[in-house]
């Protein structure tokens, strides 16, 4: 636990250390703002929710969360100082576990500071607060899965550029197999249950519940087996990869 | 003498190549081994190798009798490395870069800042101990290396080519503390530079193609040659050669 916290701190002191936060903060506030006022109608629509600023997290994300990911350990490979941190008396493990989890906080402060959102809701009307608290929940989760995707595939090349096309690239597969156009593809020729298990597999369905205030135990748990999954998938791939 | 680190037919390839093949070593208590060889012979490889940082294929590597792969964390922990180049996190101060490994080799408090300090001195940091990594001449950058790898007064202390890059007296400035350094420690440095080995090494091997092709100490490696060099160049002459022949 103890190099799992050393390694979190080390980690979300650099992303400070350098302009890399200060730009990813503020592109993820002016995007979510812009997409919320102008795609989301948010005043014209005359309700007071942040239905219009959760509903794009799932398309921004797309673009940020694999900017965040994508560093976690090409850079580590690239620079060289993979080889320091894997010859400290540091378990693959507790690496992969402490790096992973300063991007979440990190990413998790960016949606944080979106509270004057909230607060604006709040002011215009009546909003029902517990959605608001399942949208946020469910965004942070949503990043954490799509950082733990961005993670394992960081871990398999020495290249940020690599990485942060895999990474989103992967994180759209997950996203689009929950749309219609792909689920009305299948439909005309694929059994039911593959059907069904296709839009299982995305984000974009499991997040839209946890959106709307309605937190399912499904919801939650096919989240966190991403997360899970593919944590475990980047432990196999830095301890493969670490030396190539 | 205690064996402090012991090799025993370590091999390591990757895809078609050959780095380590067979390599059969014992390093003991109060020794300066100087790790000597062509490009490409294999000798990062087998300091990786020691370092728990790459496993081996087959043979065993042991660091105070804790094996490298059954063991890594007591081997990593008894064990000072400086990779080659002298990798560190450039957007850290190396003020914050030492705390962070004295941190990690489980030191605290007052404790750990006497750690930072002696090391700090050690290898002359105190100008640049707030200044980012990213900054430093390269002559900095690999004292901040050796800083980290002997921050804990390791047993065994590993150095990739720790003078690579360094001005005259910052490589005088290596040696000194190598030299001082190496009592009741075993020490491995890898170099190309010759003369640095009849410095600072009490014994000297040169490896080629991955495999031990010389061991001793550097004057009785240069008998019979002149020269520490000219018995480099004849020992490992035929290198080529051979790995054509072979191919």
């Amino acid at each position: 636990m103890r190099n799992v916290g050393l390694i979190f701190r080390r980690e979300l002191r650099s992303y400070f250390a350098t302009p890399v936060a200060y730009v990813f903060i503020a592109a993820f506030l002016a995007l979510s703002g812009a997409l919320t006022f102008y795609a989301g109608d948010f005043l014209e629509r005359g309700r007071a929710d942040l239905q219009p600023f959760f509903f794009y997290h799932p398309w921004l994300y797309l673009l940020l969360i694999p900017a965040v990911s994508m560093r976690l350990w090409a850079e580590e490979r690239h620079g060289g100082t993979i080889e320091l941190l894997m010859t400290l008396p540091v378990s693959v493990s507790q690496a992969v576990i402490g790096k992973y989890l300063a991007a979440w906080a990190f990413v998790g402060l960016a949606l944080g500071l979106s509270f004057p959102m909230w607060i604006t809701v709040n002011l215009l009307g009546d909003p029902d607060n517990g959605v608001i608290i399942a949208g946020y929940l469910g965004s942070l989760i949503l990043a954490g899965a799509f950082l733990a995707i961005g993670a394992c595939l960081s871990a398999l090349t020495r290249s940020q550029v690599v990485a942060f096309l895999l990474a989103a690239v992967t994180c759209f597969l997950f996203t689009v197999s929950g749309t219609e156009i792909v689920l009305g593809l299948l439909r005309g020729w694929a059994p039911g249950p593959l059907v069904e298990a296709v839009a299982g597999m995305s984000f974009l369905v499991h997040f839209e519940a946890i959106r709307q205030g309605v937190i399912d135990l499904r919801d939650l748990v096919f989240h966190v087996s991403m997360i899970l999954f593919w944590l475990l998938a980047t432990v196999v791939a830095v301890d493969l990869r670490k030396a190539d | 003498m205690s064996d402090m680190i012991v090799l025993q037919r370590l091999r390591k390839r990757f895809g078609p190549v050959v780095a380590v093949e067979g390599l059969d070593l014992r390093v003991g208590s109060g020794e300066v081994l100087g790790f000597l060889g062509p490009n490409g012979a294999g000798k990062s490889t087998a300091m990786k190798m020691i370092a728990g940082f790459l496993e081996p294929d087959s043979g065993t590597a042991t660091v105070r009798g804790h094996d490298v792969v059954n063991e890594p964390v007591k081997v990593k922990a008894a064990l000072g490395y400086l990779p080659e180049g002298a990798p560190a996190y450039g957007d850290m101060t190396p003020a914050g870069f030492l705390d962070f490994v004295a941190a990690v080799r489980g030191f605290d408090g007052r404790e750990r800042w006497r750690r930072i300090d002696a090391a700090a001195a050690h290898c002359a940091l105190a100008e640049v101990m707030q200044r980012p990594i990213l900054t430093l001449s390269k002559g900095f950058r690999r004292r901040v290396g050796l800083a980290q790898a002997i921050l804990h007064d390791p047993a065994v202390l590993i150095l990739d080519e720790p003078t690579d890059g360094l001005d005259p007296n910052q490589k005088h400035h290596v040696r000194n503390l190598i030299r001082t350094m190496a009592p009741g420690r075993a020490i491995v440095v890898s170099t190309h530079i010759l003369e640095e080995v009849s410095a600072v090494c009490t014994r000297a091997v040169i490896i080629g193609a991955g495999r031990l092709l010389a061991d001793g100490t550097p004057d009785r490696l240069a008998a019979g040659h002149g020269t520490l060099e000219a018995a480099f160049r004849a020992i490992t002459a035929g290198l080529g050669e051979r790995g054509a022949a072979r191919a």
